[in-house]
């Protein structure tokens, strides 16, 4: 069966595309190496349109009026600039009453493209750019550590990672933050007060890496100016060990957050990655991965903490559930797996709740 | 012997959901088709794979280890026809509802007629509406060409204009969104369905043919001003969903070629068998279908012909469950929640349970919790069909028309670990009213049952009469405004052997006749204080009941069953409900 996998890895090769939702300008080239903060694209959006009846300002027929027109369809436009022109003695002249563009003309009238608003698409992450999606993006290639997350707000920045906990399980409170941490990238706990959020916006933080967010926050977390990435999702959830210390040993690099919705279609997660320096680039994870014995798995409880452990045995015969809850009357049937934790407790978990660490 | 069967004994359907890709095996045996066998693998939509036919080819696969019955050949083609050696099989079928909502721009003349006809069109399927233009529509036609920019919809749904009426008007529409679609890249550009005064359809699919991705016209979904058909419109549509979705996964042009050309909508194939049940079954009441899906929960009514199917994806029990509280609130939510912890836990579970949708409750906690949602959203999904029917099939009362059968389908249904926990899901959410049967389509065979009348219209009758679906009980819901405690039926359940139960229901009582499974009873029922068993206030009469693990049910809880204010008081009735049925 093919696993999900979560990618917390110390050091890999990665490619990332990064593209504008609309066509634009694309501002890198391939080869050229790039920062998180370079702007690699940039477009027009936002722009509002207006329809012109020029064959009514010049008081004839729509069939006439196409012939009569002065400009064409991507011509620039000034305001108050001849859009068209009846001739003769008493001719009438049809003027625009704005800047814009000419996206379209036809039937005795000229549609024009007028404001919007700009818009950039920055790097995300150090690398190299290896190819160019025509009109929208590029796509980068960096080496570096990868942490990705369960959860994340939309928004993207970098900056230098500063720790505000002590363990995995830690809560991050209001009070932690202060000017010190002013436009860093914090490594959180579990948040559970609005108080943390609103305060890390007063200090221009870069983002909030977090193992976990209180769901009455989640609204707030939306609205937050800066990037935030849940690792572990919603309730007080610890942070996992491994990611934890991934990211702790990090601290003071900058790091990358790219906080984007998750799309499982796409097989997009929000992740922080790290560019690292290498002297030989590591490999890139592999594609697909199928549940085998050995693996280490990540148990994804919907009402309690994940766990870690190693995958011991696949059971494709249905059992049924619970494995390790005999006190509880579920019975859920589904191919399984045994999988030892690190305590050394032996579970029996969903395949359909696992996915693959590394 | 039926044409049908000569042209192929075995089919093989397969129902790509948004979490798990289903294969079933149908055959003849004994001169009748049956359902062989059903395996399941998880849906490779997603990344990384990304391509669904991998999916299909491990539910085969496990069909075929299973079965012990070779299907595809050493190369991993499913062999079609079958082989002189009983390999491979005769036909195949193909239904899918796996993929986001279709972004949706419908467009009408007037927003009570032909708009309204065009918006219970889109609901019928796997949209996502995103704006609305009508002749009524407040803003200047800049603003609407903007919105349609805005959003770039996948799919315009287009109505207006009676056959034969005028035609200025929709055509100054059309203008709007053919000039939309031109400001649209090429590739982005949506695809038509136009469905309106039927005079317009050649100038339509000439004018919009190079503006749009595919322009597709059907029938007029208002032929008169009050007069709605739907059903050619809704084939149609099915057909255009089919082909955006192939845009997107191009690995179902090869599933469809494979189908002999017929791929559909797994809703519009369970509407399809839902109408026909209506009509096979013919108890003068409705059917209704639900199926409570991942990605949207399916209400499907049919009275008689007349189908009436509403697709949800707010609804979905997988990743819309994380804005489900734009739809409701946590209080509402809570209220058929029977643990005694803080509301914050199930607000907590939904959105986990949106991040990782394929996750099953593993505890009793998590499993309440489940349930629970489960339960909502079948409130939420009832109201929201209730209020889409038309006028002649609503009860005044805002309970559910009578429903016979309600037929009911969906992982957290079928997977539920006790027949009670099934059945108490079901009364809970729907709160059916009357005399009803409740049965359960264990396997999801509806959807590909109506995928697989495509190509062969017999099979489906016969893997039904096969008795495919089980049956979990038939409910008696008498409506009474009693007080709590009050008499309100007497019930006299005589058995074929001449064994007699008679009990007295009092208000807020749900009780269990015992009846064994597949025998049979008359019921008499004599309601009490003018209370109504779904034959009119007051009114006494008889019922041929048929016996279930489950016995026969009467649930006087009321209708709409109303729960304490109190939680500790609600907590109490609903564990002592639980207990009572759920085992």
């Amino acid at each position: 069966m093919i696993a999900p996998t979560l990618r917390v890895l110390a050091l890999t090769t990665l490619l990332r595309t990064r593209i504008l939702p609309v066509d634009g300008r694309v501002l890198a080239r391939p080869g050229q190496k790039v920062s998180p903060a370079d702007v690699i694209a940039e477009a027009v959006v936002g722009q509002k349109h207006i329809i012109l009846d020029i064959a009514s300002e010049l008081g004839i027929p729509a069939a006439k009026a196409d012939a009569l027109l002065k400009v064409k369809r991507g011509q620039k436009i000034s305001k108050g600039e001849a859009l068209g022109e009846s001739g003769g003695i008493f001719g009438r002249e049809a003027l625009s009453p704005l800047e814009g563009w000419v996206v379209a003309t036809g039937g005795g009238k000229v549609v024009l493209e007028t404001g919007g608003a700009p818009l950039s698409i920055r790097a995300g992450l150090g690398g190299v750019v290896t190819q160019v999606v025509e009109n929208r993006g590029v796509t980068i290639r960096a080496s570096g550590a990868l942490v990705q997350g369960a959860w994340g707000n939309g928004k993207i920045d970098s900056g230098i990672l500063a720790s505000l906990i002590e363990s995995p399980d830690d809560t991050l409170e209001p009070a932690r933050l202060d000017v010190s941490q002013r436009g860093s990238m914090i490594l959180g706990g579990h948040v559970s007060e609005l108080k943390v959020l609103q305060n890390a916006a007063e200090l221009l933080v870069r983002g909030l890496i977090l193992s976990s967010l209180s769901p009455n926050l989640v609204s707030a977390a939306y609205q937050a100016p800066y990037p935030i990435l849940l690792l572990e999702g919603f309730g007080k959830r610890p942070m996992g060990a491994q990611a934890y210390k991934l990211l702790t040993t990090n601290l003071k690099r900058e790091v990358s957050l790219n906080a984007e919705v998750s799309n499982r279609m796409k097989g997009t997660r929000p992740e922080v990655f790290i560019t690292l320096p290498v002297t030989q680039e590591p490999p890139e994870p592999r594609d697909v991965e199928t549940f085998a014995p050995g693996q280490t798995v990540r148990i994804c409880w919907l009402a309690r903490p994940a766990q870690i452990g190693m995958l011991t045995q696949l059971q494709l015969e249905s059992p049924p559930f619970p494995g390790d809850f005999s006190a509880s009357s579920v019975r859920i049937s589904g191919t399984s797996a045994q999988v030892r934790l690190e305590s050394g407790e032996m579970v029996l978990a969903p395949l359909s709740n696992l996915e693959t660490l590394g | 012997m039926p044409a049908s069967l000569v042209e192929g004994n075995s089919l093989l359907a397969v129902d790509i959901g948004s979490i798990t890709t289903r294969a079933a095996l149908f055959d003849v045996v004994e001169s009748q088709y049956r359902f062989i066998g059903l395996e399941s693998a998880p849906t490779t939509a997603v990344a990384p794979l990304g391509n669904v036919a991998y999916g299909v080819q491990h539910a085969i696969e496990a069909l075929q280890n299973t079965l012990g019955r070779p299907l595809t050949n050493a190369d991993g083609h499913l062999i079609v026809p079958s082989l002189p050696d009983g390999s491979g099989v005769d036909q195949f079928s193909a239904t899918f509802s796996v993929g986001n909502p279709i972004k949706t721009i419908i467009v009408g003349l007037l927003p009570d007629v032909s708009l309204k006809s065009v918006e219970t069109l889109a609901h019928s399927t796997y949209t996502r509406i995103v704006d609305a233009i009508h002749m009524n529509d407040t803003r200047r036609p800049e603003e609407q060409l903007d919105a349609v920019l805005k959003y770039s919809p996948e799919l315009v749904l287009m109505a207006g204009g009676t056959n034969g009426g005028a035609t200025h008007s929709i055509q100054k529409t059309l203008e709007l969104i053919g000039l939309a679609a031109y400001l649209i890249p090429q590739a982005e550009r949506p695809a038509l369905l136009f469905a309106g005064n039927e005079a317009l359809q050649a100038s339509v699919r000439s004018s919009m043919k190079n503006l749009t991705s595919g322009v597709a016209v059907a029938p007029n979904v208002r032929p008169l001003p009050e007069v709605e058909d739907l059903s050619p419109a809704q084939y149609t549509l099915a057909q255009v969903i089919t082909n955006l979705r192939e845009r997107e996964m191009p690995e179902l042009q090869e599933i469809r070629a494979l189908a002999g050309g017929f791929l559909l909508p797994g809703a519009y194939a369970q509407g399809r068998m839902v109408r026909f049940l209506a009509q096979y079954f013919n108890t003068g009441r409705g059917v209704l279908g639900v199926d409570l899906g991942a990605s949207a929960l399916t209400m499907t009514a049919s009275f008689g012909a007349d189908l009436h199917l509403n697709v949800l994806p707010q609804f979905g029990i997988g990743e819309p469950l994380a804005a489900l509280l734009h739809h409701t609130n946590l209080d509402e939510l809570a209220r058929w929640f029977p643990l005694d912890q803080p509301v914050e836990r199930l607000h907590e579970y939904l959105l986990q349970k949106s991040l990782y949708p394929a996750a099953l409750p593993a505890t009793a906690d998590e499993l309440a919790m489940e349930h629970t949602l489960a339960r909502h959203l079948l409130q939420l999904a009832a109201r929201t069909m209730l209020g889409r029917l038309p006028p002649q099939y609503r009860p005044k009362s805002s309970l559910l028309p009578y429903f016979e059968p309600i037929l009911a389908s969906g992982a957290t249904l079928t997977n539920a670990p006790t027949l009670g926990q099934r059945l108490m899901i079901l009364l809970d959410g729907l709160q059916p009213a009357g005399i009803t049967t409740l049965a359960l389509d264990q396997n999801n065979l509806l959807a590909m049952l109506g995928g697989a009348a495509e190509q062969n219209s017999l099979l489906p009758v016969q893997v039904i009469d096969s008795g495919a679906l089980a049956y979990l009980a038939t409910v008696i819901s008498p409506v009474s405004n009693q007080a709590y405690g009050v008499p309100i039926l007497r019930a006299k359940l005589i058995r074929a052997d001449g064994t007699e139960s008679e009990t007295e229901v009092k208000m807020g009582g749900l009780h269990v006749l015992p009846l064994e499974s597949g025998k049979t009873a008359r019921l008499q029922l004599r309601p009490l204080q003018r209370a109504d068993v779904g034959l009119g206030a007051g009114k006494a009469g008889e019922v041929d009941v048929i016996g279930s693990a489950m016995g026969i049910v009467i649930d006087a809880r009321g209708r709409p069953i109303r729960l304490p204010p109190e939680p500790d008081k609600r907590r109490e009735l609903l564990q002592r409900w639980r207990s009572r049925m759920e085992g």
